[in-house]
């Protein structure tokens, strides 16, 4: 790698001061005449909450509107599993909230790595996504006086959730994708299901169109458009197993890096702490437990390791252990915040317990620690029974009174968690363990949301700017909706307003679609015309493995350069003994689709693991094991890597010689400190 | 460790929609009982391909924690197979015998075709959505507080219920005269018990119910096997809400 101190693309960064710029950048902006704008065609790929509410947008300001999605449907993005709900500073809850607030956690638990302009603009425009869901018909949870409910999520100090049950995500998707439906009808989006991305075309240093594969067809397709909106979400599934859908990937984004789109801080891997553990080698994928359970549950392991053994060999059950005898350790070294510390800092303190041989899970690991909900239903149960005025209730009552609630606050999430480990967790405690989660990192975007390559936008997870080292819970909904519903749709008018003077005619008759189109081609005959001896989900596995293991929740030089070593011979191997079946004009094939997405893995895998060893420093999701305190905190080095590193691949090179350039972060609103949570 | 399982899986194989299909027998061995169906699947697909012996068997998944509402599977004349309120994803072979034979099979619906396999094509619930299941706010954000908007805590409960429909289409398989009246009944509901979606409430229900016609899905005979078969629970009461909505629109 070759590492360079200066960046010269401008980020776009309005001057003025922090709560005017957006305002002010925003009557700077160009627009685009309504009477225009359905001669302007633009291309979204991905129907996530981003991908979904800018098709939505943009279609309904007039502009004609190509959506594409891998799915069967655009209701089924990945966004749908979000479960927890979504950030807004409305205080509604009188606890002080403010924009000014939101931002400062935002930043803070970001670990000082985010853009402070882009994060301040996502904590003014918070509110008025909440408003607008609920116009579109999202049924938020309501008080008993009709108001909007709230609750709190890790790294905060207020209630600032807005939620429907555990299926937050769910029900914002089907508010865009409704949005989206109504446009379909209208003729403006012509959406493409069963649709994947294989190329970028870029003519003369602009972005002109995609390639596209016809998943069911096998048609590979041309499409121009005046600017493409890249939503295609992040790329957490290069650890294989990951809470991501099974066919998240990282090949769009991939595809513009290798194109010349610059890749920001890929190392930027969220650790979710409350996953169920893995629990056999067979596993295809890991599932998550809303964070929001940490209001309610009390995280612990045994004290003594005698009784930690005893429970991993079912010898013991949970309830054997004697209150004294437990340690809830978050409650222990996290006083102030409790449970409800960042999820990196719940992760690697899990972590710290299992490798010190306090996990609780009978797996190959031994990985898993306790989130316990009886004290809270004994709680609850008491304060109904209050309530409804009775005296002395018995244990029984209380019980079940308390567990009622707790239904009714996390009911489906509780039922998940049954059906798939046949424990019932209001009996016992919920078994939990930290796991690939959420990407922080992704194609580098400025303000205006464009990448590097102009007329290509980024939004959502698969761009870098809002969550810096660290993405605090609720916030990942509210960056898909604020891109999608009110930050492009002004930035992008700018771009497209020289299309109305210069009326260059779109085609895809362009040297360069051929050349596109001939590229996508020779690659699939790559792969289905090796005839080698090994699944692609082999590699896919082996990759998952090195990941884990030496870029995961922690990392250390030798650890790096080994990772390294390793994917780029898992690479060659690839090439080398891939098996995909079919023939180039067959249709459905999801062997082909599969290894397609993992050839592009073998090599983000690798820029991730070279971003990590490039960055010396212990920060947010990203634990170097060389810089820790005694007490086993992070170590964060602002004077060294205050800044977002970004990558740029040098076309027809191997992925080591990519070039770091470094996007310099300044801070004017808030005092970088150390993050404690004590 | 937990006993190993055996199978005999009778899976329909159907190379696309207009060529016959038939079904073909698998073996199966060491299947954790804590492995999941679709788990199940990938291993025998490995098995398939390692052994090339013919193309691995087509089917449809995506989140695998029961929400996206991809994965289908009509599995011993079961949508989503024996256990109630779930997913194919979050099915577990715990809840088979040992030995057992599994008769796996597409989605059965004319208003779904097969694409492959197991695969089948569910656009028609999508532009039944296209037909009128919104609200038709624009999304520039220039709506008023959401609180000032107060809805009763059962109503906003109620059409969150309804609201969890996954379109996964298990209603219809379910369904002897393949019916869709479960999946349009909780979109006109959720919007219905809305004050927001109020409004459009008579056009919305007379547009979605037309589609619905018009895409080949059959009549509601108040059998009920949407709702035992639905992995979200959602309740037969929504068509009754739904009948009683279109009739009112006539008025």
């Amino acid at each position: 790698m070759i590492i360079k101190n200066y960046f010269k693309l401008d980020s776009k960064i309005p001057i003025g001061p922090l709560n005017h710029k957006w305002i002010n950048h925003k009557s700077s902006l160009k627009l685009v005449s309504p009477s225009n704008r359905s001669n302007i065609e633009i291309i979204v790929v991905g129907t996530g909450l981003s991908g979904g509410s800018i098709s939505a947008t943009l279609a309904e300001l007039g502009y004609q509107v190509k959506v594409f999605c891998y799915q069967d449907s655009p209701r089924r993005a990945h966004s749908v599993a979000a479960q927890g709900g979504i950030n807004a500073a409305k205080n509604y809850k009188g606890d002080n909230d403010s924009v000014y607030q939101l931002f400062y956690d935002t930043i803070k638990g970001g670990d000082y790595r985010s853009r402070e302009a882009n994060v301040y603009r996502l904590a003014e425009i918070s509110s008025n996504i909440i408003d607008q869901c609920v116009a579109q018909g999202v049924p938020f949870a309501r008080d008993y006086a009709g108001y909007l409910e709230n609750r709190s999520f890790g790294g905060t100090k207020v209630s600032r959730t807005f939620y429907a049950k555990g299926q937050t995500g769910q029900q914002l998707l089907l508010a865009c994708y409704s949005s989206m439906s109504r446009q379909i009808g209208k003729g403006r989006i012509k959406m493409y299901n069963r649709y994947e991305m294989l190329e970028l075309v870029v003519i003369d240093g602009i972005t002109r169109g995609i390639i596209s594969r016809n998943l069911v067809s096998g048609e590979i397709e041309r499409h121009a458009a005046h600017a493409v909106i890249i939503a295609s979400g992040g790329y957490g599934n290069v650890f294989f197993l990951s809470t991501n859908a099974m066919g998240s990937n990282s090949s769009a984004i991939w595809k513009v890096h290798k194109k010349g789109g610059f890749f920001a801080n890929p190392c930027f891997t969220q650790i979710h702490p409350t996953c169920i553990p893995a629990h056999a080698n067979y596993q295809s994928k890991l599932t998550l437990m809303s964070e929001s359970l940490r209001n309610d549950g009390r995280i612990w392991v045994p004290k003594n390791i005698e009784d930690a053994i005893s429970i991993r060999n079912g010898e013991k059950n949970p309830e054997d252990i004697l209150e004294e005898k437990r340690d809830y350790y978050l409650e222990r070294r996290y006083p102030s915040f409790g449970n409800l510390v960042p999820r990196d800092v719940a992760s690697r303190a899990a972590k710290e317990r299992c490798d010190k041989g306090f996990g609780i899970e009978n797996n190959e690991n031994k990985e898993g620690v306790f989130l316990d909900f009886s004290s809270s239903i004994e709680r609850y149960g008491i304060e109904k029974a209050n309530e409804l005025g009775i005296k002395n209730p018995s244990l029984m009552e209380i019980k079940k009174f308390g567990e009622e609630i707790i239904e009714s606050k996390y009911g489906n999430l509780f039922h998940m968690y049954e059906k798939i480990t046949d424990q019932n967790p209001y009996k016992n405690p919920m078994k939990i363990y930290p796991a690939v989660h959420y990407t922080m990192g992704g194609l580098w975007v400025d303000y205006n949301l464009m990448s590097s390559i102009p007329g290509c936008y980024v939004i959502g997870e698969a761009n870098f700017s809002d969550h810096g080292a660290n993405r605090l819970g609720a916030s990942a909904l509210m960056q898909g909706l604020a891109d999608g519903y009110f930050i492009l749709p002004y930035t992008i008018a700018d771009y497209i307003s020289i299309y109305i003077h210069n009326k260059k005619k779109l085609s895809t008759k362009h040297i360069e679609f051929n050349k596109s189109e001939k590229k996508v081609k020779q690659r699939i005959l790559q792969l289905i015309s090796n005839n080698g001896d090994l699944s692609v989900d082999y590699f896919h596995r082996k990759l998952g493995n090195i990941m884990w293991k030496y870029v995961g929740m922690s990392r250390d030089n030798n650890g790096l350069s080994k990772a390294i070593k390793k994917i780029q011979e898992l690479r060659n191997e690839f090439w080398k003994n891939i098996f995909v079946p079919g023939n180039i004009e067959d249709g459905f094939n999801s062997e082909l689709e599969k290894a397609g997405r993992v050839a592009d893995f073998l090599e983000l895998g690798e820029l991730i693991a070279m971003d990590a060893l490039s960055r010396k420093e212990s920060c947010g999701s990203h634990f170097r094991i060389e810089n820790q305190t005694k007490e086993g905190e992070s170590i964060r080095d602002d004077f060294h890597y205050k800044h977002v590193s970004i990558w740029k691949y040098q076309e027809n090179k191997s992925i080591s010689e990519e070039i770091m350039y470094k996007e310099n972060l300044t801070f004017s609103s808030v005092k970088l400190q150390s993050r404690s949570y004590k | 460790m937990k006993k190993l399982l055996n199978f005999i899986l009778k899976i329909w194989r159907q190379k696309n929609n207009e060529e016959k299909g038939k079904f073909e027998t698998y073996r199966i061995g060491d299947i954790s009982p804590d492995s999941s169906f679709l788990e199940m699947l990938d291993l025998l697909n490995n098995k398939i391909l390692y052994r090339r012996v013919g193309e691995p068997i087509s089917f449809d998944h995506d989140c695998r924690e029961g929400i996206c509402g991809m994965c289908s599977l009509y599995i011993n004349g079961r949508a989503h197979g024996p256990e109630s309120l779930i997913t194919t994803c979050q099915l577990h072979m715990r809840h088979f015998h040992n030995g057992e034979t599994i008769y796996i099979e597409p989605w059965r619906a004319k208003s779904f075709p097969i694409i492959k396999d197991l695969v089948v094509d569910r656009s028609s619930f999508d532009r039944i959505i296209i037909s009128g299941g919104y609200i038709s706010v624009n999304t520039f954000g220039k709506t008023i507080d959401g609180n000032l908007i107060p809805i009763p805590k059962e109503d906003a409960d109620k059409a969150f219920d309804a609201g969890t429909c996954i379109g996964c289409g298990a209603c219809v398989a379910a369904c002897k005269n393949r019916s869709a009246m479960l999946f349009v009944a909780a979109k006109v509901s959720q919007f219905s018990l809305l004050p927001q979606g109020k409004i459009e409430s008579k056009k919305r229900v007379l547009n979605m119910v037309k589609k619905m016609d018009e895409e080949g899905f059959g009549n509601c005979t108040n059998t009920m096997a949407c709702e035992i078969d639905c992995p979200k629970g959602i309740s037969t009461e929504y068509i009754s809400f739904m009948n009683k909505e279109y009739i009112q629109s006539f008025i």
